[in-house]
This record gives structure tokens, C-alpha cells and sequence, in this order.
């Protein structure tokens, strides 16, 4: 165990208590600043020429004109951005997929940019830029892409993880396999086998603050960046390397970021605006168009899958196998590799093998979306699940409790758990309420199960205690979803003060040592332990001052309630001092009082949600209509319950939009034929109902106060939920994500025929 | 820059700006006036983050040209709460922790405002769709929907106290 | 000790799921892996988790591991 950890029965007086956010009123008032509302002196307009072809060479750009256009400060293509990667070809398609190199991969693929002295001028300059493209055969489907005859996006990819090692090219990127036990065996002894394939289409994580960032580069190589991100940390070192940029050099701070779920990961037009302003010598302003959104940045794989699982008539399975296709748009990902690592990790399975292909396609780079592609291999997996306890007569909920891992199984991906709460979510989805609700006609109710890893990660936290006793704490993870508050809570917990006595702050990266992406439902988790032992540690330096102030050994007093105390009979006639006296007098006791940690916040619990929904399909028409759900899903400890359901709803609000509506459509011509919100619909709000929530508390064992993730899991169950409700209600099972009302029909008349 | 000039009330407040004639009431409140408050989300009136109050109507501030604001009254977020007192809206939306990311709140908080305007007392349904063209992809809606509907009753309470 | 291999790790001990390896700590345990297959050395800059007695870790290279730990190791996860 990484920590001595005794969160049984441990009594907390703030965290779990649901206080309100302390940005609440910058952010109802309109005052927080997120990405575009950042401006400089001086400032350009910074705009980014796109590629109308899903693949093309292309052999010439002439950007003559547009540089001589008055009011132009900078122009840069690819040419501008040199090769500083070293050889490391992460880092290359990072920099390739920021501003095309020889080469249109995409529809939406940068291939220029210009730095202008207002809109208008930069986009009468993008007019001018004459780009001569020789268009190249292109493929954007995940089973097109893999077949012999498709097009080959990437001459050196060799397919990793195959042995030997192949010496032809391939869009398969890589093939990734997990398992173990003999699944031949197990099938040989199955009373009931299922086999089935299934579909999903390209969903973005549908931020609705698009890409934003103010970038200041000098010729000296110091600069500075605001920026809308999940990493400002990360940011700051991918920047600092493909600029050949000294990383202390470039100070870069996270606004206030208007929604992420994994899609401000990665950099996309940031080095660009540097690399602007550095041309022009003047800060730069580079916010994305939601077409741009859309098109070039962050969605998720597109599937296909194949699953087979065999029973016994008992209902303990026996073997379970998949095969996963991702596409990872035009550079390679790891997309499938997860899929095949969460396909089957809520399952106690003797015998189990999932094999992942990552494929490349012409659409834009893959990017993390929250639970990055649990959500299909779920899909796939519950859906045979609930087919086979059909198949066998048996309920679907007793079926997974039947199977579900617990505490010792041997994951499908490889460890063995510790306390986990896949058993708990489905003991209280079986006793919800919702589960007896009566249907009607056209109803349908599905469950499902999901499972995401959780991580923590590199972490860097400042306490630092003012002298009226007040406490600014400076986290280096963003703000996501209400984490301020969260941390606040912790902080007030440990020294025993009102929360409202700390401010939380967002440091720079000048400010605190590197802290990891805000990813991985790790930003309650990772700061929240850095928190508490900052917090320790400044607890640490109050009880020397009150021993110091007292004039008695240090190891006789201790920190209960806010206040050092005297412990023994001598010291009967020392009055506790408060956490703010020791504060007011710390100018003359040897300075300010801070605590600082740093950690790699290892032992994230794994996570697990069971969801319930109950739909209605009008047979007419094939709209599905969401009548009631319910997330449960296991916290390990809840700091804040408000923002806790929040993650719940909002990842299952999700789901409901990836079951049901949302997808990525590609003409025959590669391009995307709907970006934006009014053709990509996001659910709205007469779309929902209120979304039901319980939160399980399963302690995790690695995290003083037993806190687990929370923000990724709710996503993972929702598509697989909703096609057991909607196959329930119209009785033929449902393979393509979205379910949009004409593959609903179609799914109805196939079944009639 | 051929330029128009206009005068208008912003939040109760006279000002005048001179700005292109294609250009956007939204790119003018931000990038003029400074009220940068009123988001843009998707510029094409499908998000609502830049909802804002034309003569008291609900629009896209992206969907109306900074020429066309000429003496009218445009309301936006910057100007819901009176004093130091915060709107019932900007309260509730704070204590049911309907915000997230908090980037679309300030478009709902104006869509609400408007609604409970003219509906004091909406039912669940007539909340969720008022607030229909205001898109959020943190909440799932529900803590929104809640806000509202506490808003809404303090707000009735109020006026009834008031009589 | 008896290391386990997942995915795309066991193409660099040439197809192998498990291999023997020594080590006190996680950091012995990567080095001796390096030793023995220097193809591995390219995941591990890439970034590689260690799973010892099912507990997860990323980087933290001082980790003891104890006699007969169930080791694991595995490709590093990105999050949303």
C-alpha cells in the first residue's frame, strides 16, 4: 500500500457536506474568463486555413498574395514548423496533425495559418492563399480501411504487436491482446453461445467552448500562453518541444475551461499560435470556429465489433472472446487497445481473450472522450449479455450479479482487483425502485454495466496560510466540474477550519511544479491526496510554532479541531491556540506557514457503474423517447455529493446522445457533412428527464479518504443500457450506435421480414 | 472599415460604438464593449450560449448584427443581478450546483430570466422547453432544471411578500 | 520472478507472455526487463504501467515488490 490508509469509520465534518462552489458567482455573473475572453495589447487575429479533401499531396501553396494583403503580420505553413522531434514520431504526428506536412490527411486538416490585425483582414488573407492539391484515394470507414484494397494512409506503418514483426505497410496500427485461461475450452463447455456483431459511429465530446487560446512568443524564446486545456502542464511541454522552446521559458495558464471530457487533452492550434507570434513579434489570438471544432479536433473512434460469449444453463459463463476495430483517424492511436482491455472487466471469467486493431482512416486524430472507448466495447459486451440471459431464460441483472468480478478475480486485462463495486451496483440496481416500475406498451427497460481504470499521476500542491488565518490553496489540475470546491473541503477538513476560510487558485505553470493532464478521472483523486498531505505538512509547521510559542517540545502537541493543544498534565495551564492566532503571529515565529507536496498519486481505484433506463419507441416514426434513468455508480468516498450526481448525469446525458442522435456523417467525398450543432445534436433539455442517481461508497484502500474517480464512468454504460431498452421495446436487437429513428425502422422492418 | 454608428442601452446604460456593418451584435458586446459574459459557442444560433434580451425578446446575440441594435434595450448576463444583490437565478443556479464548466450559464441564466418573465410559474415541461436552444454538455440538464424551478418559487414568493 | 506481458509489450520479448525477471523495486524490475529485451526500452519511454499484487503504478520507479508478487505489466491508460 503507497499510504497508510485508515478511512474506516473515519469521521469527517466537512467532506460529503454540499457547500456551495466558491467561482459559483464569477461564473453566474459572467466574470470568469475561459479561453476567448483574454485579450492583449496589440493583439492579432489568428485564423487557420483547412484542407477541403480527405486526402490529398499537396504540391504547392503560394501565399505571396496574402502576404502582401495590408494588415497581414505573419503567414506560416508547414514549412514554418521545422523538425525538432528528435525521431520521436508521437511527437511528429502531433506537430503533422497541428499544420500538414506535404500532405492533406483529413477534411479539416490545417495547412496554413495567418496572424492579422483584425477578422476580417485574416480571413480575406486565408482567401488569398492559393493551395494546388492533387487529391489521393481516401478511406473513412474503420472495416473499409483494414480490407487489402483500401488506400494506405501511412507508407511506414507497420502493424505493432504482431510477431514477426510484418514488413509491409498497413492501416492497422496496431493489434493489442489481452486475456487469459483457453476460450476453446470454455466454449467446448457451453450450453448456449451468442454471437453477434455490432456498430458505433464518430461522436465529439461536444464542448461547448470551442478551442480558444492568447499566445505571446518573443524572439528571445520566452512567451506566454492563456489557454482553454486540460493540461496546461502538458501543454506547456509539448509546446516547448516541437517550438524547440526552453519549457521554464513558457508560462502558460489555464482559463477557465468551458468543458473538456478528454478533447483539451491534446494540443491542436496552440504551437500555431505561438509560432504566429513569434513571426509577427505580437501576441496572437487563435479561437476555433465550431466548424473547425468538428472537423479537426478531438472525436472518438467510430467500431465495429465482434463479440461471442457461451453459458451454462446455470448462467455462469464459460469462455468470452472479442474482436475490436477502432479507427483513430489519420494517426495511430490506442484506441482498440482499451476497448479490448475494459471489454470484459466487470465479468469474473475463467476464460476470456479480447483482441484489438487500431486502424487508421482519413478523418481527424483521435482523441480521448471520458472513459476513452469503453463506452463500444460495452456496447457489444452487454448486449450479448442480455441476449444470452435471455437465451437461457434467466434475469439479466441475476445474470451479470452471477458473473460480475469481485475482490481477488483476475481482471480480463490482466491484475488482480482489490475492493471493487461492480457486485454492490448491481445488488442496488435489483432493489431500485425504478427496476418496478410498470411499462406500457412500446416500453422497454435495459440495464448495464460499466467499468473505467481511474489514474492519478504527477501532482504538485501548495498550501500557504495568510496571516488572518486565511488559506490559499494553489492545485495544478483544472477545474473541470466543481473540483475547487472539492479541495477546498479537503483542505478545510484537514486543519479543521470553515471551508469558506480557503480559496482555492488554479497555479500557473510558473507557479507549481509539473502536474499530470486533468485526465483519467484523477483531479478529486490526485490534488485531493496532494491536498490532504499539504495540509499535513502545514499542520506540522503550526504545532513547532504553538511548541515554539509554548516552550515545550514539539511532540507534546497536537492539532484537534482547528487548534493546537498542549497534551499532559504540565501543560494544563496552556490554552489551545486556533490555527489563526499561530497565523497572526507567525511574522515573528519564524515567517509564513505553508505546506507543499509533491506526489505520484498512484492506487486510483478502478470504477465501476450499473445504469437503468426505461425508453419509449413510437413504432411510426423509430424516436425513442427516454421515460426515466438511473445511474448507481461506486465513488469510494463522495467529497462533494452535488458534483458527484453532476458527473453522473452528465456522463449518462452523454450516452443518451451517442445511443440515440449523435454520429459523424461522411460523404462519399470524405468530407464531414455535419459540423455543427445544428446537424451534430447534442441532447437538449426537453430531450431528458431527470436523471435518478445513487452513490455506492466503496472505499478505496489507496486514498486517505478512500476516494475513487468519478467523472469517466458514467459514459461507459448508457449506449448499452439504451439498446437493451430499445430492443426490449421493439423486440429485434439493436447492433449501430446511434439509434437514430430510420435505423430503428429499418432495424423493425428487418425483424418483420 | 466602413463603419455604422450606434447608440443603445446595455443593461440600463447608455453607449455607443461604431462597428462594421456585418458584423455581429455578439463579436460587438465582446469585443467592444467588453461584455464578455455573453459566450460564443457555436455562432450560428444553435448553442444559445450568447442569449442575450433585444427590447426584452430572447435572441442569439451571434444571429443579430451590431447595426440593427440601434436604439434598443439589450439585456445580458452582466446585467442580472441589481447592486450587490445576486439575481434569485444566479442563487439558485449557484446552491443546486447547476453549473459545471459554467460556459453555457450565462445563457441560460438570461433564457430563464425571460421565461420566469412571462410564465412565473412553468411546469417541468414548459422549463425544459424554454430552455431547449440553450445547449449544456456537463449537467444532463436535471440541477438546471431544479434551479429553475427553486428560482421560480422564491421569485413567486417574493412578489407576493411585495404586495 | 515470473513477469507478465500484455499487448503490444510481449511483441518486444519476442511474442513471450511471461518472462523471468529480478528485482526488488520497479525500477530493478524495468532494468533487468531492458537488459534482457532492449526492444522494450522503446514502451517504456512511451510510458508503461506496473501492476504488482493488482495495484496499478505509472511512475513510481521505487516501489518495493515483494517475493512472489503477482506482477503485471501494462500499456500506460489515457483518460477524458
Amino acid at each position: 500500500m503507497p499510504y497508510e490508509t485508515d478511512y474506516t469509520n473515519q469521521g469527517f465534518t466537512k467532506v460529503g457536506t454540499r457547500v456551495n462552489r466558491p467561482d459559483g458567482v464569477d461564473k453566474v455573473t459572467g466574470r470568469a474568463k475561459y479561453g476567448a475572453d483574454a485579450n492583449a495589447a496589440g493583439q492579432l487575429v489568428g485564423r487557420v486555413l483547412r484542407s477541403p479533401h480527405a486526402h490529398a499531396l499537396i504540391t504547392k501553396i503560394d501565399t505571396s498574395k496574402a502576404e502582401k494583403l495590408p494588415g497581414v503580420k505573419a503567414v506560416l505553413t508547414g514549412k514554418d514548423f521545422p523538425d525538432l522531434t528528435g525521431g520521436n514520431r508521437g511527437l511528429m504526428d502531433i506537430l503533422e496533425n497541428c499544420m500538414a506536412r506535404g500532405r492533406a490527411l483529413y477534411d479539416g486538416h490545417a495547412v496554413a495559418a495567418v496572424a492579422a490585425i483584425d477578422a476580417d483582414t485574416a480571413n480575406k488573407a486565408l482567401k488569398l492563399i492559393k493551395v494546388t492539391y492533387k487529391q489521393l484515394p481516401h478511406v473513412t470507414d474503420v472495416d473499409e480501411a483494414i480490407k487489402p484494397s483500401a488506400p494506405i494512409i501511412h507508407d511506414w506503418v507497420r502493424t505493432a504487436g504482431v510477431t514477426p514483426a510484418p514488413t509491409t505497410a498497413s492501416n492497422v496500427a496496431q493489434r493489442s491482446e489481452f486475456g487469459h485461461g483457453d476460450v476453446d475450452a470454455g466454449f467446448a463447455q457451453a450450453d448456449v453461445i451468442i454471437e453477434k456483431s455490432f456498430k458505433t459511429e464518430q461522436t465529439h465530446q461536444g464542448y461547448i467552448e470551442p478551442h480558444a487560446c492568447l499566445a505571446t512568443l518573443g524572439p528571445d524564446g520566452s512567451g506566454e500562453l492563456w489557454v482553454t486545456t486540460q493540461g496546461h502542464f502538458t501543454f506547456r511541454n509539448v509546446c516547448a518541444s516541437l517550438l524547440g522552446l526552453e519549457v521554464a521559458k513558457l508560462k502558460v495558464t489555464s482559463s477557465e475551461i468551458g468543458g473538456g471530457f478528454g478533447g483539451k487533452t491534446h494540443v491542436w492550434t496552440e504551437p500555431v499560435a505561438l509560432q504566429l507570434s513569434r513571426k509577427a513579434n505580437r501576441p496572437v489570438k487563435l479561437v476555433m470556429s465550431r466548424d473547425e471544432v468538428f472537423r479537426a479536433t478531438g472525436p472518438t473512434s467510430s467500431t465495429s465489433v465482434d463479440v461471442k460469449i457461451g453459458a451454462k444453463r446455470n448462467g455462469k459463463i464459460t469462455a468470452a472472446t472479442a474482436e475490436l476495430r477502432y479507427q483513430s483517424g489519420a494517426f495511430p492511436g490506442m484506441w482498440a487497445m482499451f476497448g479490448a482491455m475494459t471489454s470484459f472487466a466487470c465479468y469474473d471469467l475463467k476464460n476470456v481473450k479480447s483482441v484489438g486493431f487500431d486502424v487508421l482512416v482519413n478523418r481527424p486524430k483521435v482523441a480521448a472522450y471520458r472513459a476513452p472507448s469503453a463506452p463500444m466495447a460495452a456496447f457489444a459486451v452487454e448486449s450479448v449479455v442480455d441476449m444470452l440471459a435471455a437465451e437461457i431464460g434467466m434475469d439479466a441483472v441475476d445474470f451479470r450479479i452471477k458473473n460480475a468480478a469481485k475482490k481477488g478475480t483476475k481482471a480480463s486485462y490482466g491484475p488482480v482487483y482489490g475492493p471493487i463495486g461492480i457486485g454492490p451496483t448491481l445488488d442496488a440496481v435489483k432493489n431500485h425502485p425504478h427496476m418496478k416500475r410498470k411499462l406500457g406498451k412500446n416500453q422497454g427497460r435495459g440495464v448495464a454495466c460499466g467499468f473505467w481504470f481511474n489514474f492519478g499521476g504527477q501532482t504538485c500542491t501548495d498550501l500557504n496560510i495568510g496571516v488572518d488565518g486565511s488559506v490559499n490553496l494553489t492545485v495544478g489540475t483544472v477545474d473541470v466540474g466543481g473540483s475547487r470546491a472539492s479541495l477546498a473541503l479537503i483542505a478545510a477538513e484537514e486543519l479543521g477550519i470553515d471551508y469558506e476560510q480557503v480559496r482555492v487558485t488554479i497555479g500557473d505553470t510558473n507557479s507549481l511544479g509539473h502536474n499530470d493532464t486533468t485526465e483519467g478521472s484523477r483531479g478529486t483523486f490526485s490534488s485531493g491526496m496532494a491536498t490532504i498531505f499539504a495540509a499535513r505538512n502545514a499542520v506540522e509547521v503550526l504545532k513547532q510554532r504553538a511548541a515554539a510559542t509554548w516552550d515545550i517540545p514539539v511532540e507534546q502537541v497536537v492539532w484537534e479541531a482547528g487548534e493546537a493543544r498542549a497534551k499532559g498534565k504540565q501543560n494544563n495551564n496552556l490554552p489551545p491556540l486556533s490555527l489563526k492566532e499561530i497565523a497572526a503571529k507567525s511574522p515573528r515565529t519564524g515567517g509564513p506557514i505553508a505546506g507543499h507536496n509533491e506526489v505520484v498519486a498512484d492506487g486510483a481505484g478502478v470504477s465501476f457503474a450499473s445504469h437503468m433506463c426505461d425508453v419509449e419507441v413510437d413504432p411510426e416514426t423509430g424516436a425513442t423517447k427516454i421515460l426515466r434513468y438511473t445511474v448507481v455508480q461506486d465513488a469510494g468516498k463522495a467529497i462533494h455529493p452535488d458534483y458527484v450526481e453532476g458527473q453522473f448525469q452528465g456522463g449518462a446525458a452523454q450516452g443518451i446522445g451517442w445511443a440515440l442522435n449523435e454520429e459523424y456523417i461522411y460523404g462519399d467525398d470524405g468530407r464531414l457533412q455535419n459540423a455543427g450543432f445544428l446537424d451534430y445534436r447534442i441532447p437538449v433539455c426537453s430531450d431528458l428527464p431527470f436523471i435518478d442517481t445513487q452513490i455506492l461508497e466503496i472505499p478505496n484502500p489507496n486514498h486517505p479518504y478512500g476516494v475513487r474517480g468519478v467523472g469517466e464512468t458514467s459514459i461507459v454504460p448508457p449506449l448499452a443500457a439504451i439498446g437493451n431498452a430499445v430492443s426490449n421495446a421493439v423486440g429485434v436487437r439493436m447492433t449501430h450506435v446511434p439509434m437514430s429513428p430510420p435505423r430503428i425502422l429499418k432495424a423493425i422492418e428487418d425483424g418483420q421480414a | 472599415m466602413n463603419g455604422v454608428t450606434v447608440s443603445a442601452k446595455v443593461n440600463g446604460d447608455a453607449v455607443q460604438y461604431v462597428c462594421p456593418a456585418d458584423e455581429s451584435l455578439l463579436d460587438v458586446l465582446r469585443n467592444r464593449l467588453n461584455l464578455t459574459g455573453v459566450k460564443e459557442g457555436c455562432g450560428t444560433g444553435d448553442c444559445g450560449a450568447c442569449s442575450i434580451t433585444l427590447d426584452g425578446r430572447l435572441v442569439c446575440a451571434c444571429l443579430v448584427l451590431g447595426a440593427e441594435a440601434e436604439g434598443r434595450e439589450i439585456g445580458t448576463v452582466e446585467g442580472l443581478s441589481e447592486g450587490g444583490k445576486l439575481h434569485p437565478l444566479q442563487e439558485e443556479f449557484i446552491e443546486k450546483a447547476a453549473l459545471q464548466c459554467g460556459i453555457c450559464t450565462p445563457g441560460f441564466l438570461v433564457a430563464a430570466k425571460s421565461l420566469l418573465e412571462r410564465n412565473p410559474n412553468p411546469t417541468e415541461e414548459e422549463i425544459r422547453y424554454a430552455l431547449a436552444g440553450n445547449l449544456c454538455r456537463c449537467t444532463g440538464y436535471d440541477k438546471i432544471v431544479r434551479a429553475v424551478q427553486s428560482a421560480a418559487k422564491i421569485m413567486r414568493r417574493g412578489k407576493k411578500a411585495a404586495r | 520472478m515470473e513477469v507478465q506481458l500484455s499487448g503490444i509489450l510481449s511483441q518486444a520479448a519476442g511474442g513471450a507472455r511471461c518472462v523471468a525477471c529480478t528485482g526488488a523495486t520497479i525500477g530493478e524490475l524495468l532494468q533487468s526487463l531492458v537488459l534482457q529485451y532492449p526492444e522494450m526500452q522503446m514502451h517504456l519511454d512511451d510510458g508503461i504501467a506496473v501492476a504488482v499484487n493488482g495495484e496499478i503504478y505509472r511512475d513510481r520507479r521505487d516501489q518495493p515488490i515483494p517475493s512472489n508478487a503477482d506482477v503485471f505489466l501494462l500499456p500506460r491508460i489515457q483518460g477524458g
